[in-house]
């Protein structure tokens, strides 16, 4: 494989990159993408064998940490007093922000009408799935008592108690469930038609009856075809302001707080920001590897890589600007509290993840100026997972460094992560990946009915996209 | 209120011994075809289950092992064996045909629900700690003070409330047992009845008797009888943490015993050498409230008496010092000698070589001494070397102190020996092969004798040991007898506290196992028919009062009052034997010229605050203690100044090791601000090998350096070498600067009064209108509390009076080095000043601050922690899920998490502890500080029928109730009467974090000091 793909050499400087491979019809376009998922199982490639095993063992990992968690108690965590919340929120904002590529790539971009997002956004929109999996888990986890998640939902009930709806936490309640469910339900309308296919293109019986069944009777009839585009572009409405809402009420779990370091106005524009950031280089660190994988060049080209990584650069940007102001804040307010806070993170105890955040998050997205760092694949995929750790580090050093040291310095502790910490996030990785190996092994990884409208055949046709 | 009720004697004892081997073969028979009906017959027998908790014991202070491990298989068959066996149960048997009857006529003072108290006394180091216990249908849950008693006055010390823990210890001994097989009390008391015998005909040559200091008047004359019966014999008293030194410099002051009592009420000026009077020794209780009564500014006073002390490692007498010395232990003689010197008392010169600053801090002492002439007091401390002890002594009585401040007494011990000489006399003889019969009763002197008597060794040449004690220690294990000693809750006896008084201690509970006094033990040796405890008890005081009117009133009163009226000492007038007056002088001056050279270290032995001598190393509670100032929990440390530590390259956690004549310990180094330079202190009382579950392998046994020859208290020379290991130690606090914010808000005197409300200006309380919702309407009561933090002392009686009520866990040392401690309320110290040598030391407890508008309760996602109709912050402990968001909102964090299940895997025994009003919390939960609220709904019942308002007083949490200090009050600040509502109203008054708007219901008396001027300008 090459480190760089071939810089396009159109006569015309501004002329952008094509966002699919010259020489692609529709028919073509099916064949690569449908191929994929219809190959027969003895065909199955051993990369992804391998990484499905990897994948399911740390799956296993998480079921192990999960077990001794119910059994015994959030103790197995290095969570205390002060850091009543520690890697357990911290991996839960992490995944949620996470998600927020695909909601931001298939629903924003969509009604801006990119039509470069079209190879990516399933990919994207599937991984926003299982991040929010991984992430929805975090809030039943970290209870004191997990089996009683429900006593959060406003149900009438015998108990005659309803959830207390000044709490942030109820907020997150709603936000995150409806967050889960738009997007669930966008990606799979998304999926009817590419479903579909699949079920055409399958030869085993067995296929045909899951596909099938999974396509709703699709047979690409022109109502079928404008309903499809009327539901699309509903539910693009609907997801677009979950994308703005989703994190910031996140982020009111901590500026709702008194917690200096938390009760900051800047939050959720902030979140926001970071959320996209993060979920580029998530996407990103999924799709460079998969491109020569799965032989998908021809469908996320440069053009895709460039504006991802310019999309990461702005937002990159943005969360500079929040760290910032959070700064000027802390010393512009005049409380000592607050500018404790900041000092603290600066020199105090856990300098070093405060000195690592602003190297991953600022520093080294710098880089993305470049346009040759930006088409080089090794370039682009170890600037994105420095994001994926610059972000994790980002929530950590917002919940667990604020905690350590807040207003009555006798309290001050430190926090340890245990063994069952890092299992408990490794593991939810674990989760994230053999959902996604699955997902690439069964589903269309790219839209293939988007795909084929980029084609020159389709374009001189074009129908709504 | 106390009960004139005297409990039934107890019968004799129920419980038969058990028989292992029978037991074996029952579990072994019960597999097979004969499963069921076995478990069944093995669940129904009581001593097969005593058996199996013996065998399988679950360790209570392992958390971390325990949970680490979480489900063993052994436990998930234990588990899934008992649930089978249950289920099998349920379904194929009849419920017992056993009558159960419920009370015909309901036994006079006995409400169920209603707890009675009765008046007590236990004993630590001898002295009667008197107490009040508080039983709910008759099983003892908590220990307060006795208000009746002049050493008390209502307020207990740490050690004292805990020891009610003891009582449940799982680990006591249950039954007589000779060479570790299990025997009954009538073989062994046939046995020592056997022995005496034989003793008889020898005159007593033989028989040795070894007790603890004994102040009861019944035990001495049981052992005077003793003596008399067997002229030959010899009784023995030993101490760990004894008061050898006092005695000793008594005797060289007035040329013989006398005890010495502060009229600390009286004093205006008190000069403190090594002394932790406040906390420590048998009268600090109430010492402590009669030094905080002259403490106190409310009320519009502006006079306080002022305290110097001189002391080798702070202590909590020293953070309420005004003028704090830093001096090396081995400068306390010189200390002495300068002060008599400067005040001019006869045979007093000017020691050389006294450090400048110490100097000056001494002279500056004189000159207030002098110019409150009858008002000045210099108190020594117990392990000071006695020359000290008889400066004093001299100094008191030249200050006019004498029948003032200083009340001299006759000694409320029965005989006071040298006990380290009695020890050593008792080792000799023993070595030499003169001892037949030896009684240890009570004690553990295998484990606390200095190791160079090598006692040990000594002890196995005697042929029959006998050793009474509550549970297996380190002695029991070179005993042929160890009978079970029944617990002062269990047993009748009398004590005498310091100042004479005596208390005729009551039990509340019969012996749960087959638990024994001193004074059955002796009266097997002295009667034919020996006698209960209460009758010897009974019989000794009806002779004591021959002659009284009516013997059975005086009896029932002295129950119910818990002490006997008019046995406190009269002041004896004594003054300095002025004839041996220059034998002491000259060993003062001789160890006044013994200063250690700079860099040259000394060691200074101390018991630990919290489990004394080591005698309560198996209590959970005391162990979790959070030693005063350096917050250290479950160890004992090489505690040493940030400057010698710097000086010798050592860092906290570095194990080092203390070589003493060839001896050596290793313990981990502990940096303490305020320590003096070149002292290396260590408290004893810590690597039990076979204390329990609880206190075994905690800390390290400094007994290998703590010899005779060496010195008890005081070693000149010690080798330390760091050894390159780390041990963590697990403090409750590990931030002691304050960060430039006005927690805790001090002033001098001088400051005060200039500006009375100091404290308020250094915060700013946001204006009520600031709110955007309206202030909450409270109609009858609104509870709060206010702290005086002029008063405070740390001496940590409300923690374990918090625990106890509030049914508090214990977590471990592992949990504890996680930050996951459990108390309620806390006394967090900080340092202040630059001089990390000598820094200015605060203490403030903290709990739960109740706050109007509370962080707490908005983030709760589902109610559990809501706003009274009083104001408190309840907690609905069955609604929380455990998010945890209250306690990240909290600023104070005066919540505590239940990350595990820390109630679980009690012992049966333990459950019976428990007070029956406060829900005891589940894994997953949050807990907290709710002003104690079954105190106030049982006052609110109480009102309510007697259809009256609450009075101001008649509520009082546990933490105010023994605070020996009254720096807490509660009360209803809606009463302008009331007794907290004047102190809020006091000047003093600041809230802690006020600028966030929380409004707290606690409010603190900012700590004022009263340093000599002089001092400061220098």
């Amino acid at each position: 494989m090459s480190t760089t793909f071939d810089e396009p050499r159109a006569a015309d400087p501004i002329a952008q990159a094509p966002v699919l491979a010259p020489g692609h019809s529709p028919g073509t376009v099916t064949e690569a993408i449908a191929g994929l998922v219809t190959r027969k199982v003895a065909k199955t490639p051993k990369w992804w064998l391998l990484g499905f095993a990897v994948s399911f063992g740390l799956l296993n990992v998480l079921l192990f940490a999960v077990t001794k968690l119910f059994m015994t108690g959030i103790g197995v965590w290095g969570n205390n007093i002060p850091v009543g919340w520690a890697w357990d929120i911290t991996s839960f904002v992490w995944w949620i922000g996470i998600g927020h590529a695909g909601t931001l790539i298939s629903a924003i971009l969509l009604l801006l009408r990119q039509s470069w997002r079209n190879s990516i956004n399933r990919f994207a929109e599937a991984m926003t799935i299982f991040a929010v999996s991984c992430a929805g888990m975090y809030p039943i986890l970290h209870l004191g008592r997990p089996w009683l998640p429900y006593w959060l939902l406003p149900i009438p009930g015998t108990l005659m108690a309803w959830p207390n709806f000044r709490s942030p936490l109820i907020w997150d309640v709603f936000a995150v469930s409806t967050y889960a469910t738009i997007s669930l339900v966008f990606w799979y309308v998304g999926m009817i038609p590419d479903l579909a296919t699949l079920r055409d293109h399958s030869t085993s019986r067995v296929a045909r009856l899951i596909y099938g069944s999974a396509a709703l009777g699709w047979r690409g009839s022109a109502r079928h075809w404008a309903n499809y585009e009327a539901a699309a572009l509903l539910l693009a409405g609907l997801s677009t302001p979950l994308v703005l809402s989703v994190h910031s009420i996140v982020s009111f779990d901590f500026s709702i707080g008194i917690v200096p370091g938390w009760h900051t106005t800047v939050f959720p524009p902030y979140f926001v920001a970071g959320a996209v950031f993060a979920g580029f280089a998530m996407v990103l660190t999924l799709v460079l590897p998969l491109r020569p994988l799965f032989g998908l060049k021809d469908f996320i080209t440069d053009r895709h890589l460039q504006n991802m990584a310019k999309v990461m650069l702005t937002t990159g940007l943005i969360v500079a600007y929040g760290y910032g102001i959070e700064a000027f804040a802390a010393w512009y307010s005049g409380n000592p509290y607050e500018w404790y806070m900041m000092k603290n993170r600066v020199t105090g105890p856990y300098a070093l993840q405060y000195g690592l955040l602003l190297l991953c998050n600022i520093v080294v997205p710098q880089l993305l100026w470049i346009k040759k760092v930006r088409s080089n694949v090794w370039a682009l995929w170890t600037i994105a997972m420095v994001i994926n750790l610059g972000m994790w580090l980002e929530r950590f050093v917002i919940i667990v460094v604020s905690l350590s040291r807040d207003f009555v310095p006798s309290n001050w502790a430190m926090f340890h992560a245990t063994r069952y910490d890092v299992m408990t996030f490794a593991g939810t990785i674990g989760l994230f990946l053999t959902l996604t190996f699955l997902f690439v092994r069964f589903l269309p990884t790219l839209n293939m009915y988007e795909m084929r409208s980029l084609t020159p055949e389709a374009a001189s046709t074009p129908h709504e996209e | 209120m106390t009960s004139p009720i005297e409990p039934p004697a107890p019968p004799e004892p129920t419980t038969l011994p058990i028989d292992f081997a029978a037991a074996r073969e029952r579990l072994r028979s019960s597999r097979g075809p004969a499963f069921w009906r076995g478990l069944e017959e093995l669940a129904g027998d009581e001593r097969f289950q005593e058996f199996l908790a013996r065998e399988f014991p679950r360790h209570a202070s392992d958390w971390d092992e325990s949970l680490e491990r979480g489900f063993s298989r052994r436990r998930f068959f234990e588990l899934g064996l008992a649930s089978m066996a249950l289920a099998g149960m349920a379904a194929c048997t009849r419920q017992p045909f056993e009558k159960i009857v419920p009370y015909v006529k309901q036994p006079e003072e006995i409400l169920p629900g209603v707890p009675l108290q009765f008046a007590t006394a236990m004993t630590l180091g001898g002295f009667a700690q008197p107490l009040l216990a508080e039983s709910h249908e008759g099983r003892p849950t908590k220990l307060e003070g006795n208000p009746e008693h002049p050493a008390s006055l209502g307020a207990a010390t740490a050690l004292a409330q805990a020891s009610i823990l003891d009582l449940y210890d799982p680990d006591r001994l249950q039954t007589p047992t000779k060479l570790e097989t299990i025997q009954t009390w009538a073989l062994f008391s046939d046995e020592l009845k056997a022995a005496a015998k034989a003793q008889k005909a020898l005159g007593g040559a033989g028989l040795r008797v070894l007790t603890g200091s004994v102040t009861s008047p019944t035990l001495a004359s049981q052992l005077r009888t003793l003596l008399a019966a067997f002229p030959k014999a010899r009784w023995h008293q030993w101490e760990p943490a004894g008061r050898d030194e006092v005695r000793a410099g008594a005797v060289k002051a007035f040329g013989q015993p006398v005890e010495t009592r502060y009229e600390l009420s009286k004093a205006d000026v008190v000069v403190a050498l090594d002394a932790d009077f406040l906390v420590s020794g048998p009268h600090s209780v109430r010492y402590a409230k009669d030094f905080s009564a002259r403490r106190r500014l409310v009320g519009g006073a502006t006079e306080m008496s002022r305290l110097y002390t001189f002391e080798s490692s702070p202590t909590p007498t020293g953070t309420k010092a005004d003028n704090r010395q830093p001096v090396r232990a081995s400068a306390l003689p010189a200390v002495a000698l300068a002060l008599g010197a400067e005040l001019g008392v006869p045979g007093f010169a000017k020691p050389a070589g006294l450090d400048e600053k110490v100097a000056r801090t001494v002279a500056a002492a004189a000159k207030d001494l002098k110019s409150r002439a009858g008002a000045g007091v210099v108190i020594v401390g117990d392990p000071v070397a006695a020359p000290v002890h008889a400066a004093a002594h001299a100094i008191n009585a030249a200050l006019g102190a004498i029948g003032k401040t200083v009340v001299l007494t006759e000694p409320a011990e029965a005989e006071p020996v040298a006990q380290g000489d009695s020890l050593a006399a008792l080792a000799a003889d023993m070595k030499a092969g003169q001892v037949q019969l030896l009684l240890v009763l009570g004690g553990n002197p295998v484990y606390d004798a200095p190791s160079d008597l090598a006692f040990a060794d000594a002890l196995q040449k005697v042929p029959l040991r006998v050793h009474l004690t509550s549970a297996a220690n380190e002695t029991s294990r070179y005993c042929h007898w160890n009978v079970p000693q029944a617990h002062f809750l269990e047993s009748w006896t009398d004590a005498r506290a310091l100042d004479g008084t005596v208390t005729i201690a009551q039990p509340l509970i019969e012996p749960l196992y087959d638990g024994k006094t001193a004074h059955e033990v002796l009266s097997v040796l002295l009667e034919d028919s020996p006698r209960t405890s209460h009758d010897v008890v009974k019989e000794f005081w009806r002779a004591e009062k021959r002659g009284a009117a009516d013997f059975e009133a005086f009896w029932r009163k002295s129950l119910h009052d818990g002490l006997v009226e008019g046995t406190a000492f009269e002041p004896r007038p004594a003054t300095p034997d002025a004839a041996g007056a220059a034998a002491w002088l000259a060993e003062l001056a001789e160890l006044a010229g013994r200063v250690g050279k700079p860099g040259a270290l000394e060691l200074s032995f101390r018991p630990d605050p919290s489990v004394w001598d080591g005698s309560f190393a198996n209590n959970g509670w005391l162990q979790e203690l959070p030693r005063p100032l350096s917050k250290i929990t479950w160890d004992n440390a090489a505690i040493l100044a940030p400057a010698t530590a710097e000086r010798l390259g050592v860092q906290p956690d570095d194990v080092v090791t203390l070589t003493v004549g060839g001896r050596s310990a290793s313990l981990p180094v502990f940096v303490q601000p305020g320590q003096a330079a070149d002292v290396v202190t260590v408290h004893f009382g810590f690597g039990r090998t076979v204390a329990g579950r609880v206190g075994n392998g905690v800390g390290v046994d400094v007994a290998p350096i703590r010899t005779r020859a060496a010195g008890l208290w005081l070693v000149p020379g010690v080798q330390l070498a760091a050894t390159g290991r780390k041990a963590r130690l697990s403090q409750t606090q590990q931030h002691f600067r304050m960060e430039g914010r006005h927690i805790v808000r001090s002033a001098t005197l001088a400051e005060y009064r200039k500006e009375p409300d100091f404290a308020k200006k250094l915060g700013e309380l946001p204006a009520v209108e600031e709110s955007l919702y309206p202030p909450m309407a409270y109609k009858d009561n609104a509870w709060g509390v206010s702290v005086d933090l002029g008063t405070c002392i740390g001496c940590n009686a409300c923690m374990v009076a918090c625990q106890a009520e509030n049914n508090v866990p214990v977590v471990g040392k592992e949990q504890v080095g996680r930050s996951r401690e459990m108390h309620w309320i806390r006394i967090d110290h900080y340092y202040e000043g630059n001089d990390l040598e000598n820094p200015l030391i605060h203490n403030q407890p903290l709990m739960c601050q109740q706050c109007e508008n509370a962080p707490c309760e908005v983030v709760c996602p589902v109610g559990a922690t809501v706003h009274g109709a009083e104001g408190l912050n309840e907690m609905a402990y069955n609604r929380c899920v455990g998010t945890r968001y209250c306690s990240n909102n909290c600023p104070y964090k005066a919540r505590r998490f239940n990350f595990f299940e820390y109630n679980a895997d009690k012992e049966p025994v333990l459950k019976m502890l428990a007070n029956p009003e406060v829900t005891v919390r589940s894994r997953g939960v949050m807990e907290k500080c709710t002003y104690c609220i079954q105190r106030i709904n049982r006052a609110k019942i109480a009102a309510e029928r007697e259809g009256r308002a609450i009075r101001d007083g008649e509520i009082r949490t546990a933490c105010q109730q023994t605070c020996p200090a009254d720096a807490i009050v509660f009360g209803n600040i809606n009463d302008p009467l009331a007794h907290v509502s004047k102190l809020k109203k006091e000047p003093r008054t600041y809230w802690v974090l006020e600028e966030l708007n929380t409004r707290p219901r606690t409010t603190y008396l900012a700590s004022v000091k009263n340093p000599n001027p002089d001092l400061e300008a220098g």
